[in-house]
């Protein structure tokens, strides 16, 4: 063997010993952020938190990921911020999980969106990994309908029609099913390397696509 | 029109604020899809959209 096939054969191994450990240290960071979000979530719950305070969770999760992780995802800071941004977003869950369970299935439809957005995740994510292919070139389309969707819904709160909020959370649950596709396999492709950020846009996805799910459960149910 | 719905009014935009120079990058820097790509998407999608509608059927009865 010469000296640049074996230096060849070398790059990549190290190349994909670096994909694995990103690829093991966000699914880990990953699992850790879902349960401490579901406990906050449960939190919530039981403090019978209003919308309000859910509305304030919000946007102090947004203002983590715009202002403070940026700046901390290359230390162990970016741990910690990411845990903080998950549990606002889990306790600000709180009121819509309340509205769900005061129905007599209430309990039901929260369970079967639980495990609808985990066979969702889980699915993807296996296909992704097996696959190993490239879904860059989603990037474009998935952020374009991201827009879409997001002035769909500012229209949605002026116009106060249920038939369009149904159509953007059937959006919402395509939208971020794609940006599970397209996340998975940055990682899978070295283009993302920082398990910090890559958990951040996983997760997203995961709680955009279970709160939609909720929503849709709940009017089938209706 | 409430302080709520003001509230989530504001958060969309503060939404589209922060994600737009992740959408300009992005659509000015995809890489091209090659052949096959768009099947290999639709295909799972596709699964996804009957797994949901089997949801709402199973609730709904």
């Amino acid at each position: 063997m010469s000296d640049s096939q074996f230096s060849t054969k070398q790059i990549a191994r190290e190349s994909a010993l670096s994909t694995n450990k990103v690829l093991r240290n966000t699914y880990a960071l990953l699992s850790l952020t879902l349960i401490f979000s579901a406990v906050m979530a449960m939190v919530s719950t039981t403090m019978n938190v209003g919308y309000g305070a859910s509305l304030a969770c919000t946007f102090g999760a947004l203002a983590l990921i715009w202002f403070v992780l940026p700046r901390t995802a290359e230390s162990g800071a970016g741990v910690a911020v990411v845990f903080a941004f998950t549990g606002l977003l889990g306790f600000g869950l709180g009121p819509i999980l309340n509205h769900y369970l005061s129905m007599a299935n209430g309990g039901e439809l929260i369970a079967t969106s639980m495990g609808g957005t985990a066979a969702i995740f889980l699915g993807l994510s296996g296909y992704a990994l097996t696959t190993q292919r490239d879904f860059s070139f989603l990037g474009g389309f998935l952020f374009a309908g991201l827009i879409i969707v997001l002035l769909a819904a500012f229209a949605g709160i002026f116009l106060q029609m249920p038939g369009l909020w149904l159509a953007i959370n059937a959006a919402v649950i395509m939208l971020f099913s794609g940006f599970i596709l397209f996340d998975t396999s940055r990682i899978i492709n070295g283009g993302e390397t920082n398990y910090v950020l890559a958990t951040t846009g996983i997760f997203l996805s995961i709680y955009n696509i279970f709160t939609s799910l909720l929503h849709l459960l709940g009017f089938a149910n209706e | 029109m409430s302080a709520l719905e003001i509230g989530y009014a504001l958060l969309i935009v503060a939404l589209l604020i922060f994600i737009f120079p992740a959408a300009k990058y992005w659509l000015k820097n995809s890489p091209k899809a090659e052949k096959g790509d768009w099947q290999a998407f639709l295909f799972p999608i596709s699964m996804v959209i009957a797994f949901v509608a089997i949801l709402m059927l199973i609730v709904a009865r």
